[in-house]
């Protein structure tokens, strides 16, 4: 069977990033990106599907500018088959990223769909659910299990409470949270290999999704800056603050 | 306006996440409808129709919607929310789970996790693991959005007196089931509703070190949290871990106990109010954001300040 991934090209998540100084977003420009760590968990989900016989197939895909192709390039030199870009310059938003998807999803016929659970940068944790309910199926969000049981999907979920499992019939979304596995890394040879495998560039307005605007960003600010703490002594001399100064204990 | 908030529950009980949802529909302004999607559900309809600024209650009791399933459960929001301004739910697993479907479905985008209320079309959300805060305006017709609860002081849970209103749409998709669940037992308070949290790090060790923090949690009535790396360690279950990836807590007083401070976790924490660092590496990144920050060794700081407080 064929698992599709879809991965998002983001700012690595060791940087920290810096708004800009006109307060209109943060500053990407000459920051180093990465793909998404949570994509990462779900292409390494995919490739051990395949390891483990149950995919044939494990194509990834990503919305984005032409600089997606590194990421994609990253995908395919860690085990994927080959890469779909839609491309597009227009500034993403989730809906629009979930009706491309679609469209792909609908000619690629997969019969898993597989997420990260969220993008570091805008945190939205919103296209893997949005593209379940415009392609009609199900959805298991922050998987820490994947397996294939008789026919179905069945994911454990990591839950506010501790976990839950849910089966899911064919095809299924499935977004990925941090302890579904370790992803590996690209090895030399895989990385010259990924060069030569197949990735396809798409024009986003072929695709024939009704893409709008639903939201605007109006500026952008730094968080408040914590006032600088002061060292204590001792463990009595913390009490003695928590108590008299703080007057929380 | 008119806004509907989606309770969270278990069936059983009104989840508190529920009350600051409900806080910040009333910043938005305007009527306040709850509805309540679950199977004998009738106790969290009661209590959901005592909360203080609610006029309506909608309680859709069917077997489709036992589990919260996102299938059964997007699809009954989606048709009622027709008629609202506004969708809210609270950012937790649940919300975060079923609402962007109910956006999709009504072909509108989600702001997500708001932490507050500008106007009735505008609100201030955090980005890149809370490193900026940025102001949106929404464009929508409806506008769905989740809601941090740190963001917002609950509203009172008693004082209201509204109608309950039966809804009887089933739906229900057929392309999902609930197979189980297990739930981690705890006595202590709520990790995300605790006014104290004590939380650890790679720096206990082991799980079995943890009892050093439940000590001092128990006698400060605090909740016990952890870090990824004490999680991925095993040393605790993965629903105590604070951060980007888990919970966000903003408590009164926030005790990091062995825990070095990486962006991912202060993600979780930083809105606290008093933040309190014991860790024996003077340069660990924990105390540039503590107030109060001891250098020790937690194995010795920890129980003396269990028997001082």
């Amino acid at each position: 069977m064929k698992v599709l991934v879809a991965v998002k090209r983001a700012i690595d998540p060791n940087v920290k990033v810096r708004v800009k100084a006109d307060g209109s977003d943060v500053e990407l420009n000459g920051v180093k990106m990465a793909l998404n760590p949570f994509c990462e968990i779900a292409v390494e989900e995919a490739i051990r599907l395949k390891e483990k016989g149950l995919a044939s197939e494990v194509v990834v895909v990503s919305v984005g500018t032409p600089a997606a192709q590194e990421q994609l390039r990253t995908a395919l030199a860690l085990g994927a088959d080959r890469a779909l870009l839609v491309e597009t310059s227009a500034v993403l938003e989730p809906l629009n990223v979930a009706k491309y998807l679609s469209k792909v999803i609908d000619q690629e016929k997969p019969q898993l769909i597989l997420f990260g659970k969220q993008a570091i940068d805008q945190e939205n944790n919103q296209v893997g659910q949005m593209v379940a309910q415009l392609i009609g199926c199900g959805q298991a969000t922050y998987a820490s299990a994947v397996n294939h049981v008789d026919g179905q999907w069945v994911v454990e979920r990591e839950v506010d409470g501790g976990s839950q499992v849910v089966a899911l019939t064919v095809p299924a979304v499935v977004t990925c949270d941090l302890r579904l596995n370790q992803p590996r890394y690209a090895s030399l040879p895989n990385i010259m290999k990924a060069k030569k495998k197949p990735l396809e560039i798409i024009a986003a307005d072929t695709l024939g999704a009704s893409v709008k605007e639903h939201a605007r960003l109006l500026g952008v600010v730094p968080p408040q800056v914590r006032k600088a703490g002061i060292t204590v002594a001792s463990v009595t001399e913390l009490v003695d603050k928590l108590k008299n100064v703080a007057g929380l204990i | 306006m008119t806004i509907l908030v989606i309770a969270e529950h278990d069936n059983k009980a009104l989840a508190p996440a529920t009350l600051n949802t409900v806080a910040a529909a009333a910043k938005i302004g305007g009527d306040v409808h709850v509805l309540v999607a679950g199977q004998g559900a009738g106790a969290v309809a009661e209590a959901a129709a005592k909360i203080a600024g609610v006029s309506k209650v909608l309680n859709a009791d069917n077997a489709a919607y036992a589990h919260q399933l996102p299938e059964n459960v997007a699809p009954l929001v989606a048709e009622l929310g027709k008629g609202y301004s506004h969708i809210l739910a609270a950012a937790t697993s649940n919300g975060k789970n079923i609402l962007p479907r109910v956006a999709a479905a009504l072909d509108v985008d989600q702001i997500s996790e708001i932490i507050s209320v500008e106007s009735a079309d505008t609100f201030k959300r955090p980005i890149y693991a809370g490193n900026a805060i940025a102001t949106v305006q929404s464009t929508a017709s409806v506008k769905v959005i989740t809601v941090r609860a740190t963001g917002f002081d609950p509203v009172a849970a008693e004082g209201g007196s509204a109608a309950i209103e039966a809804v009887g749409a089933a739906h229900d998709a057929g392309i999902s089931s609930f197979v189980n669940e297990e739930l981690a037992k705890s006595d202590r308070p709520e990790l995300t509703a605790a006014k104290i949290v004590v939380s650890g790090g790679r720096g206990m060790q082991n799980g079995d070190n943890f009892k050093h923090l439940y000590a001092l949690a128990d006698k400060l009535g605090a909740a016990v949290g952890a870090s990824r790396a004490a999680v991925d360690a095993g040393f605790v279950p993965n629903d105590m871990q604070v951060g980007q990836t888990g919970k966000i807590v903003a408590p009164q007083l926030y005790i990091a106990v062995g825990i070095s401070g990486a962006i991912q976790h202060l993600a979780g924490m930083k809105d606290s109010k008093v933040i309190v660092a014991i860790n024996k590496d003077e340069e660990a990144p924990i105390f540039q954001v503590a107030d109060y920050g001891l250098v020790a060794d937690l194995f010795e700081a920890v129980p003396e300040l269990e028997k001082l407080v």
